[in-house]
């Protein structure tokens, strides 16, 4: 229901900004040449629940390299110890980004003093404290940042992303 | 919560899209892009034979992938009047970026007019004009007709000095070698109109008159010269910010040390080193930054003058440079005229030059050297000398411009490899025009003739007064207080009634009235004020021709319909001329009549043909076809000739050691320095607590005009931001983000705090010309004496209007600067 729950919002937020990117894609997938297929394409990509790390095993200020939503994708998890937006787990500061600079891909390093994600590249900069945030730099898009969940035994399971991954067109490959 | 698009996957450009060549319409770098374009029930596929790149997509692309866009890269546009999909993509293969895409130009696909995705809805669609008390559409025939009308009436009246105009005079979006010389044609050949100004300035004339008048053009060197000095020398100007991608494709790599091997290929014999780089600037910027990530502290030199004192460090090391002998005497002595004389009466010691600056005698000294002194084996050191609109809009901007200039050609770095001494710019360039000699030097003060309640009649092409002039508080004010005459008289009879109406507008400008007339592609601030609209074009929706900071040429290919029935700007030019004839004729001014043949184009091409190709240096070699095979590197003007299927360019100017002086050479410049030159600087620096510096920033420069309906931008930056130092803050009672008031005998203005502990005391730096805050209002009205403003010295006091509102509370106010 949980996963459910989620793909209704954001949906909704999709709608309201008036842009219908992903349906738009997923329409033309509908129309697009080939075999007549049984069941009509989801609307969204299908997005993996996967389990990142445990609450008990993060320490503030300290990122958990993972990966999401497949081996591919490098990210981090980071246990602030402050709450912010995106942040999950019972302090509301365990936040999830992707680390691939979505402006060319470069790997993003945490820089435990100020808190922020910076590319190596071309000096782009992300607030892990303001939903990825670009501080400063040449991405057109904020970091993606993971949609994360804590279970009951402690488990942070990520099931979804809010912008598209660098050098994927579709975040599920 | 920070914007997120909320976006999973795009469409995949399909193997046979259309392919399109672009250049970037925003700012002066120009870089190459491709748009793809392919019908709207259609895609790609990830198999590499389904797709443009030629592979496999259902693998994670690596870093720098010339086979991955970004959201913002992406729209559904028209084409031929149907919906199409839309990808605009950095170009590998542009030897200006090579496959970067900066905040800004990654965006242009996201900033097109789209119906079906609902971007930049702000887009004029059809002539506006006046009606009932609103803007209200009409067809083109009556808002020319009307057009026309008025400003034939007023020439009939006033003569030709009672038409005023503002007009680009720039490349790229709203400009181009088209536009520029259809409204040129207009303006200076069917009419000698003496009353115009450029967008950013209150005059028609050159920002950079010093370097012109020596003989030296300001754009003579070529982008790979970054690679190949010794040395860097940038003033007034923040290039990773301001000229993104030429700064990281080429300046970094001599900063990194990238780029010797080939400096040993292009100039073997001599010692090569990694770059270094001297920048003055009285803020540290985060070009200052990442050079020092890039080069190590010990290669940069940040000299932090005193605002407004460039002219006495450059003097300074003119004459520390002559005393060391530092200088190419055969140069001098060959190709230049005044240099004994400009010598002399420079002379400034590297004490006085620190008293003025603020610098230490150290840093001056060691500055020159790193600008002159011989390398091993007394080889000259080459060095690169890049400056804008610190230099530009900076105090007694004729005389800096020259005092640099002077330094650059004494030490033999024009015309040479690893050289030049050049603007960095702000749009590409695209100007082709008749003379504009008749204009005169100086030029006329078209503001000012504005406030004081000259004129008739405004055109104005793609300018906003409202957000880029100076004492643009004072300016608002009056302009609408003459277009609301106007307004008012129109509204006094009843639209369809022409000759009532034309009397009606007439009569109010007879009573201080102005009748403006706004061609744009959005409604814009001064917009209005206006009582006619004429929706334009942009680049894309036309073919259009611009060149960038290295002369580079190209054709951006038409990929999608303009707007409703907006058009290029040179055939509104056109059609304005051709319905001014007909008035003319209709009044009884057959001679002024005859004066308007000529404008029967019927597309850009027909403009480009008639001026940049009849008129231009070399034009007669360039063609749209030929461009169109140049692709995104197209080639750096003048053309010199057309051989195996290519124009030949000039990579350098000045490479023969010939100038362009009437002798063929270039003339030193005596520069002394003189203080605050601008009437009443010194006045309102002894009375006001803040240096109000200002300047543009990365993630909106060229582009407001879009950005201001753009979510990703207005999310990050609601209002422009005024860096403060904490302490300053503090003092004030002011949090980041709160709202604070700048203001001064000039006007008032607003804008978000913005916390900078690298800012000095008592020095804020304001974004300028911001749709929600202008900082133009508190720029007064002083110029040097040709009538180029001095914004850059501008002082206020600072005060809070508001705390945090809604829109500020979620961004990040943490430093810019780039940390690991």
């Amino acid at each position: 229901m949980k996963k459910c729950d989620l793909m209704v919002d954001l949906g909704r937020r999709r709608f309201l900004s008036g842009a219908g990117m992903a349906a738009a894609g997923a329409a033309a997938t509908t129309i697009g040449s080939g075999p007549a297929q049984a069941k009509p394409a989801a609307a969204l990509v299908d997005y993996p629940v996967s389990r990142l790390g445990t609450v008990a095993e993060l320490k503030v200020n300290e990122p958990k390299d993972v990966s999401y939503p497949d081996g591919d994708a490098p990210g981090v998890l980071i246990k602030l110890g402050k709450r912010v937006p995106g942040g999950v787990g019972p302090d509301g500061d365990i936040v999830g980004f992707s680390t691939l600079c979505p402006h060319k891909g470069y790997p993003l390093a945490f820089n435990t003093a100020d808190k922020t994600l910076n590319c190596p590249g071309h000096y782009s900069r992300f607030d892990c404290e303001a939903g990825g945030q670009q501080i400063w730099g040449q991405s057109t898009q904020n970091l993606p940042q993971y949609a994360l969940r804590v279970e009951a035994n402690g488990d942070i399971v990520a099931e979804g992303l809010d912008e598209l991954l660098y050098g994927r067109l579709s975040n599920v490959l | 919560m920070t914007y997120k698009r909320q976006i999973d996957r795009l469409p995949i450009v399909p193997a046979d899209a259309k392919e399109h060549n672009v250049t970037c319409h925003f700012c002066i770098v120009g870089c190459g892009y491709k748009a793809y374009t392919w019908d709207i029930n259609k895609q790609g596929g990830t198999e590499p034979s389904q797709n443009k790149f030629k592979v496999d997509l259902a693998k994670q692309q690596g870093a720098d992938s010339p086979a991955w866009y970004a959201p913002s890269m992406y729209n559904i546009v028209k084409q031929g009047g149907k919906d199409v999909h839309l990808v605009i993509m950095p170009d590998k293969n542009c030897a200006v970026n090579s496959g970067l895409g900066s905040v800004r130009g990654a965006r242009m696909a996201e900033t097109s007019y789209s119906e079906a995705r609902s971007t930049q809805q702000q887009r004029l669609t059809d002539p506006m004009v006046w009606r009932y008390g609103a803007m209200s559409p009409t067809s083109w025939d009556d808002a020319l007709d009307l057009v026309a009308r008025v400003t034939c009436q007023i020439i009939k009246d006033q003569g030709e000095d009672g038409l005023f105009v503002s007009a680009f005079d720039h490349g790229g979006a709203g400009g181009g070698y088209e536009n520029t010389w259809g409204t040129g044609k207009l303006y200076f050949g069917a009419m000698k109109v003496k009353n115009i100004r450029i967008h950013n300035r209150p005059a028609y004339n050159s920002e950079v008159h010093a370097t012109r008048d020596m003989g030296v053009g300001e754009l003579n060197n070529c982008y790979e010269d970054a690679q190949l000095a010794d040395t860097i020398v940038v003033v007034g100007a923040n290039p990773l910010e301001t000229q993104t991608n030429y700064f990281l494709n080429h300046w970094v790599p001599n900063l990194r040390g990238t780029s010797v091997d080939k400096k040993r290929a292009e100039l073997p014999n001599e010692a090569h080193a990694q770059g270094r780089i001297v920048i003055v600037d009285p803020r540290r910027t985060v070009t200052v930054n990442a050079c020092e990530a890039e080069a190590g502290k010990d290669r940069v030199m940040h000299l932090a003058i005193n605002s407004g004192t460039d002219l006495a460090l450059f003097n300074a090391w003119m004459t520390y440079i002559a005393e060391k002998g530092w200088v190419d005497k055969a140069l001098i002595a060959a190709s230049t005229n005044g240099f004994d004389k400009m010598v002399a009466a420079n002379k400034t010691t590297l004490e006085q030059a620190a008293a003025l600056t603020g610098l230490t005698v150290d840093q001056i000294r060691q500055s020159a050297e790193w600008i002159a002194m011989p390398k091993e084996g007394n080889a000259r050191r080459r060095t690169m000398f890049a400056y804008e609109k610190g230099l530009i809009w900076g105090n007694d901007n004729y005389r800096t411009n020259g005092a640099l200039v002077n330094v650059a050609l004494a030490t033999g770095n024009i015309g040479r490899p690893g050289g030049g001494c050049v603007r960095l710019g702000g749009h590409q360039e695209g100007y082709s025009r008749p003379s504009d000699a008749h204009v005169g030097r100086p030029a006329a003060y078209v503001d000012k003739l504005l406030i004081e309640g000259k004129g008739g009649v405004h055109h104005i092409w793609a300018c906003d007064h409202y957000k880029t002039t100076l004492n643009a508080h004072q300016f608002k004010r009056t302009y609408k207080k003459r277009s609301d005459l106007v307004k008012e008289a129109m509204d006094s009879v009843p639209f369809g009634d022409r000759p009532a109406l034309v009397n009606a507008i007439v009569d109010a400008i007879k009573k201080g009235g102005l009748f403006s007339v706004d061609v744009d592609i959005v409604p814009s601030q001064i917009g209005q004020a206006a009582h006619v609209w004429l929706p334009a074009a942009t680049s894309g929706e036309m073919n259009l021709t611009s060149m960038n900071g290295e002369r580079r040429m190209r054709l951006v290919e038409r990929y999608m319909d303009p707007p409703g029935q907006s058009m290029p700007d040179c055939l509104i030019a056109a059609r304005i001329a051709n319905n001014m004839e007909r008035v003319f004729r209709e009044i009884g001014m057959a001679q002024a009549a005859d004066n308007f043949k000529g404008f029967d184009w019927k597309t850009e091409e027909d403009a480009f043909m008639d001026g940049y190709h009849k008129h231009e240096k070399g034009g007669e070699h360039v063609t749209y076809a030929r461009l169109k095979a140049a692709g995104t590197n197209g080639f750096q003007e003048p053309a010199t000739g057309f051989a195996d299927g290519k124009i030949a360019g000039t990579k350098r100017l000045f490479a023969d050691g010939k100038f362009g002086g009437k002798d063929g050479k270039a003339t030193f410049m005596e520069t002394q320095w003189r203080g605050l030159q601008a009437a009443g600087k010194q006045a309102e620096k002894d009375k006001f607590a803040f240096l109000i510096n200002n300047g543009r920033a990365n993630l909106v420069w060229q582009n407001a005009y879009l950005d201001q309906h753009n979510d990703f931008v207005m999310d990050r930056q609601p209002y422009p931001f005024i860096e403060l130092n904490p302490a300053d803050m503090a003092e004030l009672g002011l949090k980041q983000g709160d709202l604070v008031e700048v203001y001064n005998d000039n006007g008032s203005t607003q804008a978000m705090a913005y916390p900078t502990p690298s800012a000095k005391r008592k020095q804020a730096f304001m974004l300028f010309a911001y749709p929600t805050g202008v900082q133009g209002n508190v720029v007064s009205a002083g110029v040097n004496e040709f009538v180029i403003p001095n914004y850059k010295q501008t002082w206020g006091n600072i005060r809070k209007i508001a705390s945090a509102p809604e829109g500020t509370r979620h961004l990040s106010f943490k430093s810019q600067e780039y940390a690991v």
